[in-house]
């Protein structure tokens, strides 16, 4: 059974950052695709992307299933663009350079710029949240959070939350499995709402049997010692090094790149029909 | 004599939610290097007083107390919960539950991260408790990747590092295979010596702790302590079996020979006991008086697996050409190690899972053009937690919820379930709410919801887990009543004790593959496959040997088929 989030361990470059270094690169990258629509730039972080994700060392088929989803998720979304302003591009772009069709979805040069645009900007993301979901360990990345001013406890709570998900996922299987046995039927047989009733008979079991899983650990926890002191310490607290300086230089000027693009666009696109 | 660490003086606690009282006069001192052990039946007040020792009663459970309870001369009700766990490491049943950090080392270091103990203290503290323990190599490995005895050294250090006085230990055993209990009573025993505290450990696998030597077993009854002494003089008594509390076999086997049990004999252990000449003759008399017994035939196969293979990845198999037969109206357990893959084994007959290569058979009909569904109509499944299975309020609707599924008229289900209701013993409570019932009882609920679809072979997962000797044995009695209106029985199992007495088969699984499929005694006699599968010999056999009594496996069936009788009488 493959695991949805999952920590993948290989020695690179990448997982040497400590969890705190990523996260803060993570943040900034987003926001530095997320401001600006110069295609040239963006062009730029999809390639700086894809690299790191080679220097990781992580497969592809590693990820398939967030990959499969992105890309799924991907095309859903630039159709429902499309279908909601069609005309959207020549909105942005001010010039109206009709390809094909007519009336409100007729297909302009100016709208399909803008969908690559979208496209580009995914390209630059995706690898960046996989890699981050891929290269930190989860009790570094609770670590992590704590540095950059969570509280412990919630931290924690999220590092444990990901320790449980294979065995959560390992206990819906079996839980729905002998489910089925008894006649409870999740195919596609049946209509929407039976089977929206089915799985609410699979998830009772599974909230019960998870209740029980937190009365113990939290038990567990308490009983030594946690939530003792305003403050804890990490054992598997990375210390930063040059490498993260440098990181988060690198993804500092990044977004500093962004910004002055748009200023010296004057504006959050790079316009190549009107700059002719 | 050495300091008291732990004293109880008419000690009484109530939970606000209840209305009479869980423990009544507690009277109990507990020094510096001694190891009691507490037993006592389900209900007893054994887990409320574990609670009340390690300070979730009452930081986390509500309640009123009475009385007294000082840990190192001082009042724990003057102390948080925090202060207490520096005196007091509690090691939880549930070792999976325990372990709260992500990995081997994190989990050690939990207690001292949260004590704020920084670098390089932290690190070397780890590393010096997981090399006593022998956990040092595998400090970076996550819980998937431990057994269940490497977990419970995980556990075990994680308490450790505080240097505490007292060790508590919240059934130990429950989720052990046999092998791996008996070093985790080694283990204890070791770092008792090591570290000269006080150890408690609460279980009721009596003849399990005695492994190794305890100072004194408190045997509690109704929230009461009924006696307090050593094991010696426990055993020489009849308390156990007055309190439901299983003696331990030779110790049963002894007194059925007709001999007087004597604090002075060393009863404590098998390896301990002194027999005299008398009483060795006396225990081959009774042997010669009940030796004979008739062999059944085999009865024909119901449910047959030939070659069946399955992994999740190619290069690494659960199952490996594994072929065997389960015969009609027969009870048969199946043991071996945690892993050796007992469960998937089930989980590929009910179709949960799919064999790679291989056939299954149910009569003549082949298993693989069946859907679960339709497998089910034949070969039932009972998971271990019956949480698991229970998704609807009403007890009536939850047995009801197959055969509502598979469209049966209400009135025919009315009938179906209240007769099924009634063979369970659940009759007087088919109005209730399930969350009424105790753990015991909603097995019993998840097994009716499974009978009433009228499978031909009911499968078990650890039916009696967690369960004392009382709940245990009426579990297995209706089992036995099930098998004989004619329902084939599978069980996995790690009870040494039930594949002796109930099962009329035993198959060893080790690895993924079947290493014996005998009867219960002829497995538990043999060496070579206990030690493979990590069970653990009888220790009738170890009687037998002592009395001089060649033909081991007979005695041992002698007896088994001699209690049955007994029980019945």
């Amino acid at each position: 059974m493959k695991n949805i989030f999952n920590y993948i361990e290989r020695e690179s470059p990448i997982h040497e950052l400590t969890g705190a270094t990523k996260l803060i690169c993570l943040v900034l990258f987003s926001v530095g695709g997320m401001i600006t629509f110069d295609t040239r730039y963006v062009a730029c972080l999809a390639i700086i992307a894809l690299l790191l994700f080679r220097i990781s060392k992580i497969r592809l088929n590693e990820v398939s299933i967030l990959l499969k989803f992105t890309l799924f998720f991907m095309v859903f979304n630039n159709l429902v663009l499309f279908v909601f302003s069609p005309q959207y591009g020549v909105e942005i772009y001010g010039t109206k350079h009709v390809l094909f069709g007519s009336g409100r979805f007729t297909v302009t040069a100016e709208q399909l710029f803008y969908h690559l645009n979208q496209m580009l900007k995914c390209l630059a993301m995706v690898p960046i949240v996989l890699l981050f979901v891929c290269t930190t360990n989860p009790s570094e990345f609770a670590s992590s959070l704590n540095k950059v001013g969570v509280p412990y406890s919630v931290s924690y709570s999220v590092a444990l939350a990901l320790r449980y998900i294979p065995d959560i996922q390992l206990e819906y299987h079996d839980i729905s499995r002998a489910q089925q046995a008894r006649g409870i039927e999740m195919s596609k047989k049946e209509n929407l709402i039976k089977r929206l009733k089915a799985a609410a008979e699979i998830l009772i079991p599974l909230i019960l049997s998870s209740m029980d899983r937190i009365e113990t650990v939290s038990n567990a926890m308490e009983l030594r010692g946690f939530g003792k002191n305003k403050k804890r310490t990490w054992y598997t607290a990375n210390r930063f090094r040059a490498a993260d300086i440098a990181a988060i230089v690198f993804c500092i000027l990044l977004v500093a790149g962004a910004v002055a693009h748009n200023t010296l666009n004057g504006g959050r696109f790079w316009n190549p029909f009107t700059a002719g | 004599m050495e300091e008291v660490v732990l004293s109880f003086k008419d000690f009484g606690f109530k939970y606000n939610a209840q209305v009479e009282p869980t423990l009544y006069n507690i009277d109990l001192e507990v020094r510096r290097g001694e190891k009691i052990l507490i037993a006592g039946p389900s209900g007893c007040g054994k887990s409320t007083l574990v609670h009340c020792i390690n300070g979730l009663i009452p930081f986390s459970y509500k309640g009123e107390k009475t009385g007294s309870l000082t840990v190192k001369g001082k009042e724990t009700s003057d102390m948080s919960m925090f202060e207490l766990s520096k005196s007091i490491g509690t090691v939880l049943q549930d070792s999976d539950g325990q372990f709260v950090g992500l990995t081997v080392a994190e989990d050690i270091a939990f207690a001292l991260e949260n004590d704020c103990i920084g670098e390089p203290e932290l690190h070397e503290r780890v590393a010096e408790v997981a090399d006593l323990v022998s956990i040092g190599d595998h400090l970076g490995k996550s819980p998937a990747q431990l057994s269940g005895g490497q977990k419970q050294r995980v556990s075990l250090a994680g308490v450790m590092v505080d240097n505490v006085d007292i060790f508590l230990f919240d059934e130990p055993l429950a989720n052990l295979d046999p092998a791996t209990g008996k070093q985790a009573v080694e283990l204890i025993d070791e770092i008792q010596r090591e570290t000269g505290s006080a150890v408690i450990i609460v279980e009721h696998r009596l003849e399990d702790v005695l492994w190794r030597h305890v100072d004194r077993v408190v045997l509690m009854n109704d929230g009461r302590i009924v006696s307090n002494s050593t094991p010696d003089e426990l055993l020489s008594g009849d308390l156990l079996r007055r309190y439901g509390i299983r003696e331990p076999l030779y110790i049963t086997a002894l007194k059925y020979a007709g001999i007087q049990i004597r604090p002075e004999m060393q009863p404590w252990s098998i390896r301990s006991i002194e027999l005299s000449d008398s009483d060795r003759a006396k225990v081959c008399q009774w042997f010669a008086r009940h030796s004979e017994s008739e062999e059944k035939t085999p009865s024909e196969a119901l449910l047959s697996a030939r070659n069946i293979c399955f992994g999740y990845d190619a290069d690494h198999r659960i199952i490996n050409d594994i072929s065997a037969d389960i015969r009609r109206e027969e009870l048969t357990a199946i043991v071996g190690t945690n892993g050796a893959g007992k469960s998937t084994f089930a989980k590929l007959i009910c179709g949960f899972e799919t064999q790679n290569s291989g056939d299954f058979f149910f009569r003549e009909t082949d298993l693989k053009n069946l859907s679960i569904k339709e497998r089910a109509d034949h070969i039932g499944y009972v998971m271990q937690n019956p949480n698991q299975m229970i998704s609807k309020v009403m007890i009536f609707d939850e047995v009801a919820l197959g055969l509502r599924k598979r469209g049966v008229p209400e009135e025919e289900i009315k009938k179906r379930v209240e007769r099924v209701l009634e063979i369970c013993g659940l009759k007087p409570f088919r109005k209730w709410p399930v969350s009424a019932l105790s753990f015991g009882q909603k097995k019993r609920v998840t097994i009716a919801s499974i009978l009433v679809l009228e499978p031909e072979i009911i499968i078990l997962d650890e039916p009696t887990a967690g369960q004392d000797y009382r709940h245990y044995t009426e579990i297995m009695e209706f089992l036995l009543e099930l098998k004989q209106r004619g329902i084939t029985i599978v069980l996995i199992t790690h009870d040494m004790h039930l594949m002796l007495e109930y099962a009329e088969r035993t198959i060893v699984f080790t690895n993924g593959q079947i290493i014996a499929d005998d009867t219960g005694y002829a497995v538990l006699t043999d060496r070579e496959i206990i030690e493979k599968a990590s069970l653990k010999e009888t220790s009738l056999y170890s009687l037998a040997e002592k009395c001089g009594i060649g033909d081991a496996r007979a005695f041992v069936r002698s007896f088994i088929e001699y209690e049955r009788k007994v029980f019945r009488e």
